[in-house]
């Protein structure tokens, strides 16, 4: 990817060109690194795509009993945990509302269990790949001057002043960002995928400890959907943080892997 | 083209006909092992074959949580249906006397069964979970004759695959594999809670199939056919439910 005759066409858009020996900038530009590797990125907008339809699809379930329980069972003859206020696919459920929305049940089974199949897939790749190439550890794991509960108080404060990045921001990961990477890596889509399978009768047979440990079927339910809402949540956060940061020049660095490089500002500034 | 690029070219190229080649062998291993479900065509097969595949593998011979008679729900819920037709109706009037089981296709003895019969093989029981695809669920006793039992009755053909089994209500038909059939916890359920199956729950006669989700469970059945080739059937799919969208594997 990284081959010398691309990065020359960069050049002239640094501005640096008149400035330093052409034989200088080649060195350089040869091993100009990528912000984000083609693994990053690809596995990045396959589940984004994923995502989307696994929400659109799960939303859809949602509607057709848009009610939720605590413990094994829950219908509508049984006490709520709570209930959404929208009306339903189903005749079956007291919405309050007078119709009765079209079941679109189906299909969205149907897409919910492919795209969770090509998630966990990507989401594998993912793992493995950046547990075996030191990725987690280097880019996502906090630094090593960031481990104290100082850094982080320092992380929260910029980002509730609303600090805009440094250039530096746009070659690494801030504080919390990586602590919110690493929870939704680690924690929730890991969760994500055992309450889901928590609601699968056939799995709870081979494994009926997925479903006693959440507190029982209804339980699971409950829990995925409240998970399901958090990444949604997630979703929302990430894509504003990205607008304030510089929504093209991030989505390029995700899409061609290249980013500004603070190297060539700082030559301007020369 | 630079060295690097041109060995990663080469090595991305092994990978993608590696794994294209790693996908057929697969399909053909699933299919002579009989992990491709019938709806395994058009654009959402990869996701059912894939659901179908893993879980049937994973529960060949797995139970269904059974649950503590304390914990059976206060009331078994009676889910929406399509009113009876008449032809329930006359059997209803009559106190489903006349309600027959008809089995054939590959067995060795076909024969019509009535509801006395079926209720003279070992009863057996079990406190089970049903649950809808649609989120709800209640716990209930379930009570009927293991469908097991009765397919030795009949004798099946070493060949037969699939029972494929119809309600009353002729949109309603649906199908499972060899490995649900002979499962010791799917019934030909004729009773629930200690007493009769209530038609809100599909009395006289509900196939009920513990390890899938709530509309495998065919109520009012009148007829089982084993066999071989689930094409015969409607349009091939293997059940009523992806002629209407719904998946034929109902595991998750």
């Amino acid at each position: 990817m990284a081959d010398i005759g691309a990065n020359l066409g960069t050049i002239p858009e640094s501005g640096a060109v008149d400035l330093v020996p052409s034989a200088v900038l080649v060195a350089p530009a040869a091993t100009v690194p990528m912000r984000h590797s083609a693994l990053v990125r690809i596995t990045h907008w396959i589940t984004v795509g994923c995502f989307v339809a696994l929400l659109v699809s799960g939303s859809e379930l949602v509607i057709s009993h848009p009610r939720f329980y605590w413990g094994e069972t829950g219908n509508v003859l049984t006490p709520v945990l709570f209930k959404l206020p929208i009306p339903s696919s189903r005749s079956l459920v007291p919405t309050g509302y007078g119709y009765v929305l079209p079941d679109q049940n189906g299909w969205s089974r149907y897409l919910h269990f492919q795209s969770a199949w090509l998630v966990v897939f990507t989401g594998l790749l993912y793992v493995f790949a950046g547990l075996w190439s030191g990725y987690f550890r280097k880019s996502l794991f906090p630094a090593r001057e960031d481990r104290s509960w100082r850094a982080l108080g320092k992380a929260v404060a910029s980002h509730l002043r609303f600090q805009r990045p440094t250039e530096a921001d746009a070659w690494s990961y801030n504080l919390l960002q990586r602590l919110s990477y690493l929870c939704v890596i680690f924690v929730f889509f890991p969760l994500v995928v055992w309450t889901g399978l928590a609601m699968s009768p056939a799995f709870t047979s081979a494994v009926p400890a997925s479903v006693t440990l959440l507190g029982g079927r209804q339980s699971a339910r409950t829990i995925h959907f409240l998970v399901s809402v958090w990444l949604a949540l997630f979703l929302l956060v990430h894509v504003g943080m990205v607008w304030f940061a510089g929504f093209w020049s991030r989505m390029r660095a995700m899409i061609t892997g290249k980013a500004d490089q603070p190297a060539a500002s700082d030559m301007e500034g020369v | 083209m630079t060295g690097i690029s041109r060995r990663r070219l080469i090595k991305t190229g092994l990978a993608a006909t590696a794994g294209v080649a790693g996908l057929g062998v697969a399909a053909e291993v699933a299919k002579s092992y009989g992990l491709v479900p019938p709806d395994h065509g058009g654009i959402w097969g990869v996701g059912e074959t894939l659901n179908y595949a893993s879980q049937r593998l994973l529960t060949w011979h797995s139970m269904a949580r059974e649950f503590a008679r304390s914990q059976i729900s206060k009331r078994p819920l009676e889910n929406e249906m399509a009113p009876p037709n008449d032809e329930f109706k006359k059997l209803q009037a009559g106190g489903f006397a006349d309600w027959r089981l008809t089995i054939d296709g590959m067995v060795a003895r076909p024969g019509a069964f009535s509801l006395e019969q079926l209720k003279s093989y070992p009863s057996r029981s079990q406190i089970t979970e049903l649950a809808c695809e649609e989120g709800w669920s209640y716990i209930s006793e379930w009570i009927g004759v293991p469908l097991s039992h009765v397919l030795e009755v009949v004798g099946i053909q070493p060949e037969a695959r699939y029972v494929v089994y119809f309600s009353i209500d002729h949109d309603w038909w649906d199908s499972i594999d060899m490995a649900d059939a002979v499962h010791p916890q799917t019934f030909l359920a004729y009773g629930m809670n200690g007493g009769e199956l209530s038609v809100g729950n599909g009395g006289p006669l509900r196939m009920r199939v513990p390890r899938q989700l709530g509309y495998k469970s065919v109520k009012f059945i009148t007829h089982l056919t084993v066999t071989d080739d689930l094409k015969k059937f409607g349009k091939g799919l293997g059940s009523a439910s992806p002629e209407g969208g719904y998946a034929w594997y109902a595991g998750i």
